[in-house]
């Protein structure tokens, strides 16, 4: 079985947002909410300073508080590890927004809980996630980390990458790399 | 210096620009099922001290609020809830890893139990009453018959649900204010402080109260060292629990927090209390009254903080 | 001479949205699991080609509907625009189609009550109009009078009709304000330009030198994509800017330069690479003209010289010098492409193609190709009546080297005075927003108030209709055909634009919007092809293709023998009068200009002024986007950039609202200070298009604040008569709650 994970690097991208416009228009998020965001972070003083760009989104953890926390196992884990809400099991009470310490949940308009999806529908079918497909520096890398061979496994090997916030223990399967 | 931004503008509902996902109904529900557990608590407590005659107040008529409190609650629950129509879904899962759905359970066994044990009071606070359906009079009758295995009952899951309040937001690592395991404590003794104070309102006999106001004053005490005990221990861990513990000492709860919750909601009380003990005459329902709104404000705070406080993007207002 | 017009009232356009179309899914709340966006597997996805109108890059991609309801949009992988891979505004595209505050109808000034409001008109009546007072003006002034403003695809047939009326007075803004020095000093120096997409090879280019030129916050899509390329493997980006851009974060070397000094820097470049012999010998020897002259003109600048001017340390000029040189030819000095800064600009972009011509990257491997382009015929058509004026001669002597006509000149032409021979009577605006696009907004209404007539042909409600007599509502690029793009790159290619969606509302193309207008003023000769697809047809067999084919490609490459890397050794003729590449320019000699550039000092902003310093940002197309539901969920208004240091003078905290006043008193609205170390002391910096006034434009309005509004001075080239505008100086009003 596959489990996937997405390597993303800070390095190529620009943060020009087009992952958040994709999956937008890929998923139908409605107008007003966003499953990813670009994240600046900036450091040091003029004239030396640094900046990270980060595209952000539901980290699919292997440990997910949100998973955990759902009183009726709408949030689950699909077995190639992806995290889903099953929209006709959730009744909105929001617990898993706020046990996500990505803040990467919200409600829907039509009220049951809505994250990133890793587009599930087209991995399936074998196609990168919309937000991978539509970069333009190719700042992603997306596949299966149990498959040794597939290029996220040879990314994930030959460069050091982090995860956001790893002191929170949620096993994120999203990897900045460094 | 780190300046972050988030530059693709997110501003999901609820979410941005921080946390507001849960607004009065939540922080309603845990004060009220804190109320409940006081109430329940003493009651059977009371009770299985053999005080029936003289504590009426706290055996008999305080269980009488219990369920519409508890119907209360639930409704609160109910109308926080989004995806309303799916709420059955809670009792088609028992997932224990989620404190909302063992505080459901929970609930859901207190709230038939609490409704038995008013049932079986209410020949004693109505004894003019008749009932117009025999068969109701006699289940009631019937119920008196297992008051004892209720008490018990109640004992354990009141101290369930009063702990479930705290442990519903403690569980939540992601938001370092409520990432403490003091708060499920804080939270069942505050909720016996405010059950006391409850049937202190509802007491008319003078030992009673007077009973009441002294395990009250244990109760606050606790409470004062439990809250200096959860800052110290904030102080004392990470980055971000440091600041979120400054979100109260300096932050913006501050003087809320410290003038309504510990001055007027507990100390003030104390000091009351303490001194209508000594003989002073003070109504007992002044305590009372800023026991309870004290209790509420608690539980609204310590909801709007918890989501305010995060380890990310700490930058933002 | 007086004007007889009566004076225009701004009008806000009537109607509001009737609740367009919703895009939004309706999930099926049926027991079997539904998981998030598992429902987009079974059904159909229907596509249709396109290239995308949100920028000039003009990527070729797909229009996806699902069930016959707009989706996605999504790149070509035969397009090498874009690599299959569209930028945010592309992606967003589909927000432009689902905007309900589009235009609607046809609409017609007229005076009710004492006000002048828009009526709704049906086309013909508008047409009709058009036509009438067109004649009219024509008779009486000329058909001379009549301009034509342009920018985009549509505008090409409104040029066929105004040079078939009689009119050569064609401007876009894209030249006098923003790329047209570059065009200029290429063509001076190479005896050709950089073109669009710039014939850059940064794919292959070891060193990338960027001149105030953030790309990544200008999404020019293939571009971006090798750049980032370029700094994933290694190679070196040396950046100058004031600003920390994404650019600069990017880059080996950021030079924080102070701003209006960089052709000091260029020529302390310039100085280091002669002097210390880093160029290109042979090539110099073989290419270039003037290289004598040119050693004699910058013996003095010096890095020692030019670290007053700049603040740019002497090593560090040095230092980049060698890395330039070390790099060489796959260095390339970026020629930019919104160069219109300072007035001097034809010499400052210049001074960047000297140094690519000494460092000969031009012609070679990682530096500039030689872009091919495909041919494709089109239907023969009269020829154009003889014109007997311009709009140059309303500026007898000036711009002698402007190959465009200028925006600004032809607004400047249109306000009477005693000293202009061309007034213009008549404007047709084709999808450009003058009052928010051009410089010295008071001065383009001034013009429009001097008009007898005024179309605006627009999708949106932009500013511009506002003060329009006839406003006719143009259908998206979703949802029409257009002429075929053929644009330059490294192979010949050509793209197809058909509609996925039916026109929305009243809402037409302009191919039939201008071949209307010609059949009602006699003039359908010049429009032999009573349809578009008759005339793609036409185009696409002369091509060896044909609709049905393209509509099933989208992009077709053509294979052809092209040589990208022409200047190795090989014999060269360029099309400048010596024949070579011009270090010492002979036709600005001829014309009374410097021949090689010359540092001048520009006015610097007086105590506690700052520069204003404006740019881009990815997920916006300038004022266009901003309105875009899509794009505008990305950012809904712009900032300004303050150093902490003067924040703190001004005691501005982050996120807190200000208002900006320039030098002249003009005062901007309201705008959310961003703190930040990324920009130097002595300016601030906002992203260009925000602050719009227009109420209909129901997400822009009043969100943020507009530079354009702030630039009430511009400094103008010389030579080809560009309008600087980072030249204005802004100095904060502390918002009152």
């Amino acid at each position: 079985m596959a489990r996937y994970a997405m390597a993303i690097d800070p390095k190529r991208c620009v943060g020009c947002a087009d992952c958040v416009v994709a999956c937008q228009t890929e998923n139908n998020v409605p107008v007003g909410y966003c499953r990813d965001w670009i994240v600046e972070e900036l450091t040091g003083q003029y004239p030396s300073l640094e900046l990270e760009i980060r595209t952000e989104r539901c980290n699919h953890c292997s440990d997910a508080p949100c998973v955990r926390s759902c009183p009726t196992g709408a949030s689950h884990y699909e077995e190639n590890g992806i995290v889903l809400v099953t929209h006709n099991e959730c009744i909105g009470c929001k617990a898993c927004i706020a046990s996500c310490p990505y803040d990467a949940r919200y409600v829907h308009p039509e009220g049951y809980v809505d994250k990133c999806t890793f587009c599930i529908h087209r991995v399936e079918e074998g196609m990168n996630p919309a937000c991978v497909e539509v970069c333009p520096t190719h700042a992603f890398v997306f596949g299966d980390t149990d498959d040794p061979n597939s290029e996220i496994s040879k990314t994930l090997r030959s460069r050091k990458s982090k995860t956001l916030i790893p002191e929170a223990g949620t096993e994120p399967n999203i990897f900045y790399l460094l | 210096m780190k300046e972050i931004t988030i530059t693709s503008g997110r501003m999901n509902p609820g979410i941005d620009p921080v946390l507001h996902a849960w607004g009065w109904e939540i922080p309603l529900y845990l004060f009220i099922g804190g109320l409940a557990a006081g109430i329940l608590f003493f009651s059977a407590y009371f009770f299985l001290k053999g005080k029936g005659e003289k504590f009426r107040a706290s055996i008999q008529i305080g269980p009488m609020f219990v369920p519409p409190l508890l119907a209360i609650g639930l409704l609160a629950l109910f109308l926080d809830l989004s995806h309303k129509l799916y709420f059955w879904r809670l009792y088609t899962t028992i997932h224990l890893e989620s404190p909302m759905s063992w505080g459901a359970w929970t609930l859901m066994l207190i709230f038939p139990l609490s409704l038995a044990w008013a049932l079986s009071f209410v020949s004693d606070v109505f004894p003019q009453h008749e009932c117009k359906f025999p068969a109701m009079g006699r289940f009631m009758n019937w119920l008196q018959n297992y008051r004892t295995f209720m008490a018990w009952a109640l004992i354990l899951l009141s101290i369930v649900l009063g702990m479930y309040t705290g442990i519903l937001l403690s569980a939540f690592n992601a938001r370092p204010f409520w990432n403490t395991s003091i708060l499920g404590p804080l939270f069942l003794v505050s909720g016996l402080s405010t059950g006391t104070a409850f049937l202190m309102l509802l007491s008319k006999d003078k030992d009673e109260r007077r009973h009441l106001s002294q395990i009250d004053m244990i109760l606050i005490g606790i409470e004062l060292f439990l809250i200096i005990h959860m800052f110290m221990g904030f102080l004392a861990s990470t980055q971000v629990h440091i600041d979120a513990a400054q979100l109260f000492l300096g932050g913006p709860y501050t003087a809320v927090f410290w003038t309504f919750v510990v001055t007027l909601g507990l100390v003030f009380p104390l000091i009351t209390e303490f001194m209508e003990l000594r003989g002073y005459h003070i109504p007992p329902s002044i305590p009372a009254t800023f026991i309870l709104i004290g209790g509420l404000i608690l539980r609204f705070i310590v909801v709007d903080a918890g989501q305010t406080s995060r380890w990310l993007y700490k930058f933002m207002e | 001479m007086k004007s007889k017009v009566k004076r225009r009232e701004f009008i806000k356009i009537l109607g509001a949205g009737t609740g367009g179309m919703m895009v939004g899914t309706k999930l099926i709340h049926a027991f079997p699991k539904i998981d998030s966006s598992k429902q987009f597997i079974e059904s159909g996805d229907e596509v249709t080609p396109t290239y995308c109108e949100i920028c000039f890059w003009k990527c070729a991609g797909w229009v996806h509907k699902k069930d016959g309801k707009p989706w996605k949009i999504t790149g070509n992988p035969k397009d090498q625009n874009s690599n299959g891979r569209f930028c945010p505004r592309g992606t967003g595209g589909i927000g432009m189609y689902t905007d309900t505050d589009r235009l609607k109808t046809p609409l017609i000034r007229e005076e009710k009550n004492g006000k002048q409001v828009f009526r709704k008109a049906s086309w013909d009546e508008a047409l009709d109009l058009i036509a009438r007072r067109l004649t009219e003006i024509k008779g009486k002034w000329g058909p001379e009078c009549v301009a034509l403003f342009t920018h985009g695809s549509g505008g090409s047939y409104f040029k066929n009709l105004i040079k078939a009326f009689g009119s050569h007075n064609i401007a876009a803004p894209s030249y006098a304000q923003c790329r047209g020095p570059r065009a200029e000093a290429y063509l001076l120096t190479y005896g050709e330009g950089v073109g669009s997409p710039e014939r850059t090879d940064i794919r292959n280019a070891k060193c990338l030198v960027l001149i105030g030129s953030h790309i990544g916050e200008n999404m020019h899509n293939g571009q971006v994509q090798e750049f980032s390329e370029l700094h994933a493997n290694g190679g070196t980006v040396i950046t100058v800017d004031p600003r920390f851009s994404t650019a600069a974060s990017k880059s080996k070397y950021w030079l924080p330069i102070k701003p209006a000094t960089d052709l000091a820097l260029m020529l302390a470049w310039i100085h280091v690479i002669i002097y210390e012999e880093l160029y290109d010998k042979e090539y110099v020897k073989k290419y270039t003209y003037g290289f004598e002259e040119l050693k004699k003109a910058v013996k003095n600048n010096t890095p020692e010289w030019a670290y007053p001017i700049t603040t740019i340390k002497p090593h560090i000029i040095r230092e980049t010098a060698r890395e330039m040189a070390k790099q060489a030819p796959a260095t390339i000095i970026h020629p930019g492409r919104h160069v219109t800064w300072y007035g001097d600009d034809t010499q400052r972009v210049r001074a960047g193609a000297i140094l690519n011509a000494l460092l000969g990257s031009w012609g070679r491997r990682g530096g500039f190709f030689a872009p091919a382009k495909a041919h494709a015929k089109k239907p023969s058509i009269p020829k154009y009546p003889k014109v007997s004026k311009t709009w140059k001669d309303a500026f007898p002597d000036q711009f002698p080297l402007a190959n465009l006509a200028l925006s600004s000149g032809i607004c400047d032409a249109t306000i009477p005075s005693a000293d202009k021979s061309c007034n213009f009577k008549a404007w047709i605006v084709y999808g450009t927003n003058l009052p928010v696009t051009l410089p010295q907004p008071e001065k383009t209404l001034k013009a429009i108030q001097s008009l007898e007539f005024l179309v605006a042909i627009d999708i949106m409600p932009a500013e511009i209709t506002g003060w329009a007599d006839v406003v006719l509502p143009e259908c998206t690029y979703l949802e029409r055909y257009d002429d075929l793009r053929i644009s330059q790159g490294r192979k010949p290619s050509i793209a197809l634009r058909a509609p996925a969606f039916e026109p929305k509302h009243q809402t037409k193309p302009a191919y039939w919007m201008a071949r209307e207008l010609a059949v009602r003023l006699g003039l359908a000769d010049y429009f032999p092809m009573k349809t578009i697809e008759e005339y793609l047809e036409y185009r696409l067999k002369s091509i060896g293709s044909s609709l049905e084919e393209m509509k099933k490609l989208g992009v077709k490459e053509f294979d052809e023998d092209h040589e990208l890397y022409f200047l190795n050794g090989e014999e060269y003729e360029f099309g400048t009068p010596t024949g070579k590449i011009e270090l010492y320019s002979t036709t600005l000699e001829e014309a009374g200009f410097d021949p090689i550039p010359k540092y001048t000092h520009h006015e610097e902003p007086p105590e506690g002024y700052y520069r204003l310093l404006y740019g881009r940002a990815p997920m916006h197309s300038f004022g266009r986007t901003i309105n875009n539901p899509n794009l505008n969920d990305l950012m809904d208004q712009n900032e300004v950039w303050i150093n902490p240091k003067v924040a703190k003078e001004w005691n501005i905290k982050n996120g807190e609202m200000v208002r900006l006043e320039n030098q002249d008193g003009v005062v901007s609205h309201s705008i959310k200070a961003k703190v930040t170390e990324r920009i130097r002391h002595d300016a601030i910096y906002m992203v260009h298009g925000f602050g719009r006034m227009q109420k209909k434009l129901t997400r822009a309005y009043n969100k943020g604040a507009d530079d354009q509004q702030m630039i009430t001075r511009v400094k103008l080239d010389p030579i080809m008569g560009g309008t600087g505008m980072r030249v204005n100086f802004v100095t904060f009003r502390k918002e009152v709650a």
